[in-house]
């Protein structure tokens, strides 16, 4: 053991003498930890919010009972099971009002809810007498209480007046849902006498038949594997995790050039080691434990920085969620163990997958080879045509994927592919271009200057490769969410065509409205609106009623129709259908589609297919009266207003006071535009600042590159200075040559980043989101990231640039002496 | 105290074998010192890495104290290394990254055989307590050979084994070098066989070995 700790003493007084490696490697180790952690905490957060919502008293995840038909079902039948042996609860869930909010309503039965919904927030002994006597308790997490700016004990007025049992804050309880004794909900839903569904346990025992109770009507449906939310969010979440990865990786080449080049400075070092008698296998081991123990350390520091950039875009991520998908993720980040132990898991998995090549090169190591300090940057050059062959290889697997792949994750193999090759081949392109110089080149220096930079490549490689992966990311990203941007306003303008629209509380109010409406002089149209949500082919649609008018006729966002289109909606007998569900159900014009409806099955011929950005659902537009004709019980609560834009705050004011509605009943179109771009703008913020973050990294791997690489240059810039360059003309010189690699490599990043553009537009998109955006070219977009891409460059080789101006003449002969 | 039977070793060059040793026989007894001599390719360097276990031979055998280095795992003859052998190099192959105090210590602290008397003794007859606190870039080439020739010595090897140890060095500084060599290994007592082109380092020492064209001659 201590023979043990002396060669890692050895190993680490390497580190002493080196610290900007050590800082490269840790910085490396870091950053590629941060990143990924980051991400992964963001969606941890967010899916740990999706368990506990569909945990709620058995929600997707428990066995149920439920009527076949889609309806109501008698309590009686509750008994009647029990009595037979089937181990049921029952549950009551609606939605009511509540300050302006919709919050879904649960009553739970608690005596009979079934052990095995452990998930579910238990009501304890102490707090169950308070659940079950009067005045009873509604259950409502911490989140929600604070939304609607409550206190634990008031007793809030319902919109139908009806009053909750006082409120009772449950950490476990998932936002947005209150629990109440199925009493109380049957009370406040006005469902006296029944109940929406049953839990079932799963106590063995023989059960009778379903097909004797309440006359058939039960089905019994099988918990989920995932719920509905998490189908829907698994495309923003495959996102974030490919940023991630990305990150991680762009980190993990810097990892290895600062690995690569400790190992080739340490060969001497390792020989005398075993010369002086440690066993292959010792120095081995040490080797890996030192590895090990960096990348613990730069774990835990890791974590902690991803745990920042976690909590700084949270907000914005928990916006992006609650706005696309209606999904609740409070705001403030709880992290589980597993996070942190997955974190440093990654960290040191990253490290020794960094170090392969070197550990590798280290349990081969033969003792009596000559030391060569710096035979790696040689070695990297043997490795050319071999990373030019592996860069062929991953072409061709992108070709491959994208002719039969069909999935998303095809689709992001696609980029990974085409990344990975564009990497690989990068230093050949370079070689390739920095030779063509060379020849053309005249004066000595210049000459010099091309001669010197391609020598430099094998040095830079990695920290090159990183820069061109993550300035491709930067073009793709910025082009598709340019297009993105300029295709969803004009889109906004077309589904938001109306002036003013009004969400009523209930039918009753929504009948008064528009009445009122119709008086009023400044109202040009009054258009009521319907929806309804279905399942078809396993997944939710929305189904909207529109009313038939010109506003809609004249902007609703067609992309294809049939020539009599919205006279088919009038009829009741055709639909429009959103992009992404044409696209999932290979549907066309002309095509048919079965609603499963209350009153039976609904035959709707697609009329029409219409652009639905940023629903996840799928969507079917149909007639508002043919919508209440076969959807009775669809409340007709929301409503479109036609005025002239002068007359709508007026309007408006006179509405709130009328009706007592306030911001969320009613708000122009101005508005509703605004949020959306928010909405927009939240959910690319995240994109954009990790985008930032890979182009931070890309940075820093250019910065640790030059660092380690400026003394190992001395030996070819010494002879210059000796021949009567000055050093402050070497430093010129030295910066130019930076620049120019750079530079090269943004030039062959931006055919390369519109590549990803076309990828994320044509392949990632449409198989994530399912519609498809138009492919535009945003020339002053890429001017500017070329430029951000020299001024980087700048910034990276400043440091080791000005130590060279500074250089005492001293160090430069020390060249020429030292012994070597 | 060690005792070569026939040892012969080939390298492939070019496809081809090229045999270095073709059956040498030597012994070196306790505390005698040997130069071993010969022309370039004569098969020297590669003797002497046969005796530190540094590389296999083909066939004979090396005996260090009655145990058979030949027939040793990697870890066995790393602990030989360790613990019995001191190997002094033309290149010195000090750690640049440890100052000169740690670099003296370096194989006896490997071997767990740290005696701060002896340390002591070696810096002072070396001439390196003004030395101790700098890094081997900072010394000059004799003082850098001193510091590697205390290193093989700390740990009191049966053995010292020094390959062209006074390659680097001018001629008085080999001089110098070799004198302080020989009144160490006098003061411990152990083997010493040494590797150089130098006839006239090689007449400094008890008995010169001849190697031509793989044998002894």
């Amino acid at each position: 053991m201590r023979r043990a700790l002396w060669i890692l003493a050895v190993l680490l007084s390497h580190w002493r003498r080196h610290p900007m490696q050590l800082a490269t490697l840790l910085i490396g180790l870091i950053s590629a930890t941060a990143l990924w952690s980051g991400v992964q905490a963001l969606n941890q957060q967010a899916r740990n919010s999706y368990d506990r919502a569909a945990a709620i008293f058995g929600g997707a995840r428990t066995p149920m009972l439920v009527a076949s038909d889609g309806k109501m079902l008698p309590q009686s039948v509750f008994a009647e099971l029990r009595r037979a042996g089937w181990p049921v609860s029952p549950v009551v869930e609606g939605r009511v009002q509540l300050d302006g909010h919709s919050i879904r309503l649960l009553g739970i039965e608690p005596f009979s809810i079934p052990r095995e919904v452990g998930a579910a927030p238990r009501v304890g002994r102490s707090e169950l007498e308070a659940f079950l006597t009067p005045p009873h308790r509604t259950l409502i997490s911490p989140e929600t209480l604070a939304d609607l700016g409550l206190k634990e004990g008031t007793a809030p007025r319902l919109s139908n007046d009806a009053l909750l049992p006082p409120l009772m804050a449950q950490q476990q309880l998932a936002p947005g849902v209150l629990v109440v004794d199925i009493g109380d909900a049957q009370r406040l839903l006005g469902k006296q006498g029944q109940i929406s569904r049953l839990l079932v346990g799963q106590t063995p025992g023989k059960r009778e038949p379903l097909k004797s109770f309440a006359g058939g009507r039960l089905q019994l449906v099988q918990p989920e594997a995932e719920t509905d939310l998490e189908r829907l969010t698994d495309s923003f979440h495959l996102n974030l995790t490919a940023f991630g990865l990305l990150s991680f990786v762009v980190g993990l080449f810097i990892v290895n050039s600062a690995i690569g080049l400790a190992f080739e400075q340490r060969l001497p070092v390792l020989r005398t080691l075993r010369a002086c008698g440690v066993s292959a296998r010792q120095l081995n081991s040490v080797l890996i434990g030192e590895l090990v123990a960096f990348a613990l350390v730069a774990g835990l520091v890791g974590l902690v920085c991803g745990y920042i950039i976690a909590a700084a875009l949270l907000p914005n991520v928990a916006a992006s969620l609650r706005g696309l998908y209606g999904a609740q993720v409070p705001g403030e980040l709880s992290l589980r163990p597993e996070w942190w132990v997955a974190g440093l898991a990654i960290s040191v998995v990253g490290a020794l997958a960094a170090a392969t090549t070197s550990l590798i090169k280290a349990m081969r190591l033969p003792i009596l080879s000559t030391a060569q300090p710096y035979a790696w940057q040689e070695a990297q050059r043997r490795w050319l045509k071999l990373q030019s062959a592996a860069a062929l290889a991953f072409f061709v697997a992108a070709g491959l994927l994208l002719w039969l792949g069909q999935s998303l994750l095809a689709g992001f193999g696609v980029l990974a592919a085409l990344m990975l090759g564009a990497a690989l081949l990068l230093p050949a392109i370079l070689e390739i271009v920095l030779r063509l110089g060379e020849r053309g080149a005249r004066a000595a220096l210049a000459q010099w200057f091309w001669a010197d930079s391609r020598q430099q490549i094998s040095g830079l490689s990695l920290a090159l490769m990183a820069l061109l992966l993550a300035l491709a990311v930067n073009v793709g990203v910025a082009t598709m969410v340019e297009t993105f941007s300029r295709t969803f306003l004009v889109w906004l303008d077309g589904r938001l065509a109306a002036d003013v629209y009004i969400s009523a509380a209930d039918e009753a109010q929504a009948r008064d409205i528009q009445a009122w409406l119709r008086t009023r002089p400044e109202v040009r149209a009054v258009l009521p609106g319907g929806r309804a949500e279905i399942q078809l082919a396993g997944a939710p649609i929305d189904v909207l009623g529109l009313p038939d008018h010109d506003t809609y006729r004249e902007h609703w966002p067609l992309l294809q129709a049939g020539s009599d289109a919205w006279k088919q909606l009038v009829r009741g007998d055709g639909g429009f259908v959103s992009e992404q569900l044409a696209r999932r159900l290979h549907l066309a014009i002309g095509d048919w589609i079965d609603i499963p409806a209350p009153t039976g099955d609904w035959r709707i011929n697609v009329a029409g297919i219409y652009a639905d950005y940023g629903n996840p659902k799928g969507q079917v537009t149909v007639n508002v009266a043919a919508l209440t004709r076969r959807f009775p019980a669809t409340p007709i609560t929301r409503m479109a207003v036609r005025a002239a834009p002068a007359d709508v705050p007026g309007l408006i004011a006179a509405l709130t006071d009328r009706f007592g509605l306030d911001g969320r009943n009613v708000v122009d179109q101005a508005t509703v535009k605004q949020e959306s771009k928010q909405i927009f703008n939240r959910t690319f913020a995240v994109t954009g600042a990790l985008n930032t973050f890979t182009l931070g990294v890309a940075a820093i791997a250019l910065l640790t590159s030059l660092l380690t690489l400026a003394n190992s240059r001395l030996p070819q810039l010494a002879p210059l200075w000796a021949i009567g360059l000055t050093r402050r003309r070497l430093a010129e010189v030295e910066l130019l040559k930076t620049l120019s690699l750079a530079g090269l490599t943004a030039l062959l990043a931006l055919p390369l980043g519109l590549m990803v553009a076309w990828c994320l537009i044509a392949i990632v998109n449409v198989k994530a989101f399912g519609w498809r955006l138009p492919f535009d070219v945003f020339p002053l977009q890429l001017i500017r990231l070329l430029i951000v891409t020299l001024v980087a460059a700048l910034i990276a080789s400043l440091l080791p640039v000005l130590r060279l101006a500074r250089m005492q003449p001293a160090q430069l002969v020390r060249t020429f002496t030292i012994e070597r | 105290m060690l005792n070569i039977r026939h040892l012969t070793k080939s390298y492939r060059s070019g496809g081809e074998p090229v045999k270095v040793l073709r059956g040498v026989d030597l012994t070196v007894a306790a505390g005698e010192r040997v130069a071993l001599t010969g022309e370039s390719g004569s098969g020297k360097s590669t003797l002497l890495h046969l005796i530190a276990g540094l590389d296999a031979a083909d066939g004979g055998d090396i005996l260090l104290e009655g145990a058979s280095i030949g027939t040793l795992d990697d870890a066995a003859r790393a602990a030989i290394r360790r613990e019995r052998l001191g190997l002094v190099f033309q290149q010195f192959n000090l750690v640049p990254s440890l100052s000169v105090a740690d670099n003296l210590n370096f194989q006896a602290r490997l071997a767990g055989r740290h005696d701060p008397a002896w340390h002591t003794e070696l810096v002072e007859r070396l001439g390196l307590k003004p030395l101790l606190k700098r890094y081997p870039e900072q010394l000059s080439g004799g003082q850098q050979q001193r510091v590697a020739i205390g290193r093989a010595l700390a740990v009191r090897p049966s053995l010292l084994l020094a390959d062209e140890p006074t390659g680097n060095l001018d001629e008085d500084t080999a001089d110098e070098v070799m004198a302080l060599t020989r009144d160490l290994v006098a003061r411990t007592g152990c083997g010493f066989l040494m590797v150089t082109h130098s006839a006239r380092l090689a007449a400094m020492l008890d008995r010169q070995v001849h190697l031509h064209a793989g044998r002894v001659a």
